[in-house]
């Protein structure tokens, strides 16, 4: 705990972990050594099946497992995950609600060089608008750790996002954390605008939280880790407490976190809000850093965004 | 097989077949070719060969069913109510609102393993659980039905290299190999041909039947069940819209529906095999 690791490899390690329940079956597409079911395939052998570069198979045999009552985990990027195999998922995954748990890795902007084909931007769009689908971005390693136990212990169909590059761990340190999925946490209180992030944004969302309490400003920070189902209830509460919201996300602007907490205010307390995201469009082929600069991901482009919010008050 | 049993099994599919239409009468929809080319293949799995229980429908050991050509529904539908999972009078709820009886295969029904629809799929979903009965030691065996048009999807052959590289013996496909699809014949919309030959590339165990005939449909699911360390498939011959003269080898009939003035004829016939076999 508390380190400064992937959330990839917290996943893989905690996969590991907590996977002794022998009801437990892992499954990847040849990419065992990225999304880190590596450890699990070494120490419980007799329950992972390499399926090889075939996810379509993938995800439809781990559903076959699950009518006989396992609990089955299907690996490969977040790109094919949600996008190759979307059908797999949704007819066979989650119509029959069955515990299924399909966990990409590699997810946004932060797959860098290998460009925008593998840089997944609409994957939690997609899986959040399944009926009965979960979906869980952790953004740190202890984070991550406890969520998949959460999720081992879940029953039903679950998306689980990770990404590639080590990030800081932040949520170690924060008094009385606990995980649960749909409950999002307060990481800074705050009260002229409200940061909700997700995966490696919540990091960017704490330095955008030091850059405005600089200039004077006060801003909570959300990290909202469970997309679907949304804490409506720390929503709202901060937009009656705050009165500006800013979402920030590693995804496109349309049908992720922003659009999540969106939904929830128009319905209830409409107050100005502002999207940090990529922008609707596809990546490109740079340096993690490179790309999340380019594309605006950045604490600067928050404590802007922040601004405006509050501006529009 | 004996005269006797051969004629029960021919009579449960003539059963399966009327049944079937009534439920497709019914709804005013559903898929008749189709439905009609597997009730022989039904009749030998369901009242023969199938190790399964109304009376004990979740049993763990039982043998499992993917019918991943899924818009057959009203043949295995009506398989289910005659074996006794569910009552013949809840056919007649098919595709409405308040049934659980939906267009395609759906697990929320008694008897059903698997939903389908989405083609291409069910033989995954079946060897996913084959693979989880050998894992876990349950002695079953996992049926596969997929049609032949099906096979052009290219998950089809995902598993099928999945299946003879894990060697699961206990998995038996069927091919339905009616030769039509919705546009027309295999060989004009596009061929998968030779399927024997593909599956056997695949490591699998091959058998070519007549699939209507009952005898050879038992004897291939016995000669499948002896088989070690590979899956098997059964390419079954058949004729789609089997039992029907209308129907037959008619593409029109993949999800059309007769004439109001045609049903009766179609009723006669099935009724004249009916009255046949049980006389």
């Amino acid at each position: 705990m508390g380190e400064n690791i992937s959330t990839r490899v917290a996943y893989g390690r905690a996969l590991a972990e907590f996977g002794a329940d022998e009801n437990i079956y892992v499954f990847d597409a040849d990419l065992k050594k990225c999304t880190m079911t590596l450890y699990f395939s070494e120490k419980y052998p007799e329950r992972f099946y390499n399926i090889g570069i075939a996810e379509a198979n993938m995800v439809d045999v781990a559903a076959g497992f699950a009518t006989c009552g396992a609990t089955a985990l299907v690996h490969t990027f977040a790109i094919f995950a949600a996008g190759r195999v979307y059908d797999q998922v949704r007819n066979n995954v989650c119509y029959p609600g069955l515990n299924v748990k399909v966990v990409g890795s590699h997810a946004g902007l932060t797959v860098g060089e290998d460009g925008a084909t593998h840089q997944s931007l609409e994957d939690i769009s997609l899986m959040r608008t399944i009926p009965g689908m979960t979906v869980i971005v952790p953004c740190d390693a202890n984070e991550t750790r406890l969520a998949t136990k959460a999720m081992l212990d879940f029953q039903g169909p679950c998306y689980f996002r990770t990404g590639r590059p080590a990030v800081e761990c932040v949520t170690d340190t924060i008094e009385d954390y606990s995980f649960e999925i749909g409950k999002g946490v307060q990481l800074k209180d705050g009260k002229d605008v409200t940061i909700i992030a997700c995966g490696l944004m919540v990091q960017e969302a704490l330095k955008a939280h030091k850059i405005l309490e600089d200039e004077g400003i006060s801003a909570r920070v959300i990290d909202m880790h469970t997309i679907k189902p949304i804490d409506r209830e720390i929503i709202l509460k901060a937009a009656e407490e705050t009165g500006a919201i800013v979402t920030a996300e590693e995804h496109n602007v349309i049908g992720g976190l922003g659009a999540a907490v969106a939904e929830v205010l128009v319905q209830n307390e409409s107050v100005p809000t502002e999207f940090v995201g990529v922008q609707d469009t596809f990546g490109h082929s740079a340096s993690p850093a490179t790309l999340l600069k380019h594309y605006g991901l950045t604490p600067e482009n928050i404590a802007a965004k922040a601004k405006k919010a509050i501006s529009r008050k | 097989m004996d005269s006797k049993k051969k004629k029960e099994l021919e009579l449960w599919a003539a059963r399966i077949r009327k049944t079937a239409l009534q439920t497709i009468q019914t709804a005013g929809s559903g898929h008749i070719g189709g439905s009609f080319s597997i009730c022989d293949i039904l009749s030998v799995l369901y009242f023969d060969k199938m190790n399964v229980d109304p009376d004990n429908q979740n049993k763990a050991d039982r043998d499992r069913m993917v019918l991943s050509k899924g818009h057959c529904s009203p043949a295995m539908y009506a398989t289910l109510a005659l074996k006794g999972f569910f009552p013949v009078e809840h056919l007649a709820t098919f595709r409405t609102l308040e049934s659980d009886l939906s267009g395609h295969v759906e697990i929320h029904v008694p008897g059903v393993d698997m939903s389908a629809g989405s083609l291409g799929q069910g033989l995954s979903t079946a060897l996913g659980m084959a693979m989880y009965a050998k894992a876990n030691k349950v002695g079953n065996r996992v049926f596969c039905i997929m049609g032949d048009g099906e096979i052009q999807e290219g998950q089809v052959w995902e598993a099928a290299m999945c299946a003879g590289f894990y060697k699961t013996d206990n998995l038996i496909a069927f091919v339905d190999n009616n030769n039509l699809q919705l546009d027309g014949s295999l060989e004009e919309v596009m061929s998968p041909y030779p399927i024997g030959d593909k599956f056997k590339a695949f490591g699998w165990n091959v058998i070519e039947i007549d699939g209507h005939d009952v005898e050879q449909i038992a004897d291939a699911v016995e000669l499948a069940s002896v088989v070690t360390g590979k899956p098997t498939v059964i390419v079954a011959h058949t004729v789609k819209g089997k039992g029907v003269s209308l129907f037959e080898d008619n593409v029109d009939f993949h999800g059309g529906q007769p004439k109001p003035e045609q049903w009766p004829e179609c009723f006669a016939e099935l009724d004249a095999r009916l009255a046949e076999l049980e006389g």
